[in-house]
């Protein structure tokens, strides 16, 4: 523009177009930049992944020498089973299967169980006006700020008082009261026009018949975000299994990879890599084929 | 916050909320204030009897110089946690918010750590940091640098850190792309037809933009490191070597559930608790006011 003043129509458009493809190439440059970046962001947010996807198909001695592998070995069906069906015999001698077993049932019974205890709570507070009604919210509310890594030694005092220790509801009922969840059906609940409770009201549906036929259904969605970040939520507890379970018998597979490392002197380094791939096998699924709800949910609850 | 239209009836609310307060009276707030009532008393060695002592559990507590140490140590290693994994991120999400092919599916690659357990990740560290079986610290002690996280105070915290870190990228990512993502086009064309240089539109106009998200993952962050790293470092260091990667939560369980001291514990509790406490404060008096310069 600042340039000498084009003699010609067609010189200005070509040096116009020059100038576009200039442009252009500069752009495609920053593009390639982008995707090698982006790409080495990637590849190293795998490479740990990687290592331990190939190693666990190597047998003991390649991975205790130090070796590691990043090419598969021909030992992946003898380790997986092995893992599946006996675990480390050097250390916890709890089968994987087990471990993987408690960590579904939990994670499962941790993500309904909240969902269902949230949703009546949420439908409570803000569809009925009755005495109280504040302070349950805000006693709700406040359980936002006492995690359970903050009250270890109390909060285990009380499940091993009820005798709940090494049991299924030891590891579970503790952790299904939320206060997210409930933030969350609440938030959502308030968009629930007005109309539609005065409809219903009209056509002389009590309050459960509500819930059920229009509140339920116009949650699924929410349900559905919910219940990913739960899931993962759940089976990804530590502290809390380890707090509660003294034997196999309630062990998650969380906890059972890091007592299957032991001390280190003996450990079946094979089977921790295949049973480590088995422990992010499940929430990284589900994380990935509900990526969608996942997000939606995640951004929502925080907000 | 409530509805205009609301249902009559009295007892069915109390019932829809039966479960939810429950648990939360049994499980929360019961041993929350028995936190707060145990941090006042001293048990004697056998366990028999136990008196009221005031305040001197938290005098302890203060005095002792390696609780002292142990803060330092969590506000080190949350300060490295929060500061890695929000840059990382903040990186990767700029680059994926460009326009570019493949946008979605680099998304889909980024999120899935978020998914992993902290002690799961911890395990796929060791594999890159272990002296023998990993692959970097084999390398380094290859090419003749001491490295053994079970030995090197500096090194265990470094380990830690990365492992910690490397997990919380991906949620940084998600949040960082969705508030690029909500800033107006039209305001970043108004800055680059003034000549802004990108460089200078992402100081001047993004990240000014973008201050919201940075404080809601700074709390979130800060929290995570304070409190979720336990199983990072209980699969990696077990709070070591010499305590090095004690953080305070590591320490209360050590001394609550290993050397079952009652009162020591409880002040613990008790003092995370306000940790706790405060970070949320802050956490929602920003959101409330939607931070922007």
């Amino acid at each position: 523009m600042h340039g000498p003043v084009a003699t010609t129509k067609g010189e200005a458009i070509a040096r116009a177009e020059e100038a576009a493809e200039r442009a252009d190439a500069l752009r495609q440059r920053a593009d390639w930049l982008t995707h090698a970046i982006l790409i080495l962001g990637v590849a190293l947010f795998a490479l740990p992944i990687w290592i331990v996807l190939m190693g666990s198909t190597h047998d003991v001695a390649t991975i205790s020498r130090g070796e590691v592998p990043l090419l598969p070995g021909p030992y992946a069906i003898e380790n997986y089973v092995a893992a599946w069906t006996e675990g480390s015999a050097r250390t916890t001698r709890v089968p994987v299967s087990a471990m993987m077993l408690n960590s579904f049932v939990m994670a499962i019974l941790i993500a309904v169980g909240k969902i269902a205890i949230s949703i009546l709570s949420a439908y409570a507070v803000v569809f009925f006006s009755f005495p109280g009604r504040m302070l349950a919210f805000w006693a709700i509310f406040i359980t936002l700020m006492l995690p359970v890594e903050v009250r270890i030694f109390p909060t285990f005092k009380v499940v091993s008082d009820l005798g709940m220790i090494n049991t299924y509801a030891g590891l579970i009922v503790p952790l299904i009261a939320s206060a997210t969840a409930t933030l969350l059906f609440r938030q959502f609940f308030l968009t629930i026009p007005d109309e539609l409770v005065e409809a219903a009201k009209i056509d002389g549906a009590g309050p459960m018949r509500f819930f059920k036929d229009v509140v339920v259904p116009l949650s699924v969605t929410n349900m559905a975000a919910l219940f990913v970040i739960l899931f993962v939520y759940g089976w990804n507890q530590y502290l809390w299994p380890l707090l509660i379970t003294t034997t196999g018998d309630v062990e998650t597979i969380v906890i059972g990879i890091v007592r299957m490392i032991g001390s280190e002197a003996d450990t079946d380094w094979h089977l921790v890599m295949a049973t480590t791939v088995l422990a992010l096998l499940p929430p990284v699924a589900i994380v990935i084929l509900m990526q969608r709800w996942f997000v939606k949910g995640l951004v929502e609850t925080e907000k | 916050m409530r509805k205009r239209v609301i249902f009559p009836q009295v007892g069915l609310p109390y019932l829809l909320l039966l479960p939810q307060l429950a648990i939360t009276s049994v499980f929360f707030f019961l041993p929350a204030g028995q936190a707060i009532w145990f941090s006042f008393l001293r048990q004697d060695a056998f366990g028999i009897r136990t008196e009221f002592v005031g305040f001197e559990n938290f005098v302890e507590l203060v005095q002792d110089p390696l609780y002292l140490e142990s803060l330092w140590i969590t506000l080190v290693f949350s300060f490295w946690v929060t500061a890695l994994a929000m840059s990382v991120a903040l990186g990767l999400a700029v680059l994926a918010d460009r326009h570019i092919r493949g946008a979605t599916a680099y998304k889909t690659l980024l999120i899935w750590p978020y998914a992993i357990a902290p002690a799961v990740a911890a395990v796929l560290w060791i594999f890159i940091f272990h002296p023998q079986v990993g692959l970097l610290g084999r390398f380094l002690n290859g090419i003749g640098v001491a490295w053994d996280y079970k030995l090197n105070g500096t090194q265990a915290l470094i380990t830690v850190v990365v492992a910690s870190a490397w997990k919380q990228v991906s949620y940084n990512f998600l949040f960082f792309l969705a508030g690029l993502q909500s800033i107006p086009r039209s305001v970043l064309e108004a800055a680059a037809i003034d000549g802004a240089s990108p460089a200078r539109r992402f100081w001047t106009v993004v990240f000014p933009l973008l201050s919201p998200t940075t404080f809601f993952l700074l709390v979130i962050n800060l929290t995570y490191a304070f409190f979720d790293t336990f199983g990072v470092i209980d699969a990696l260091t077990k709070g070591g070597p010499a305590k090095a990667t004690t953080t305070l939560i590591y320490r209360a369980y050590i001394d609550g559930r290993v050397n079952l001291d009652l009162g020591s514990s409880s002040a613990q509790s008790v003092v995370l608790m306000l940790a706790v406490i405060a970070l949320t404060a802050v956490q929602f008096r920003f959101i409330e006011r939607k931070v922007h310069y």
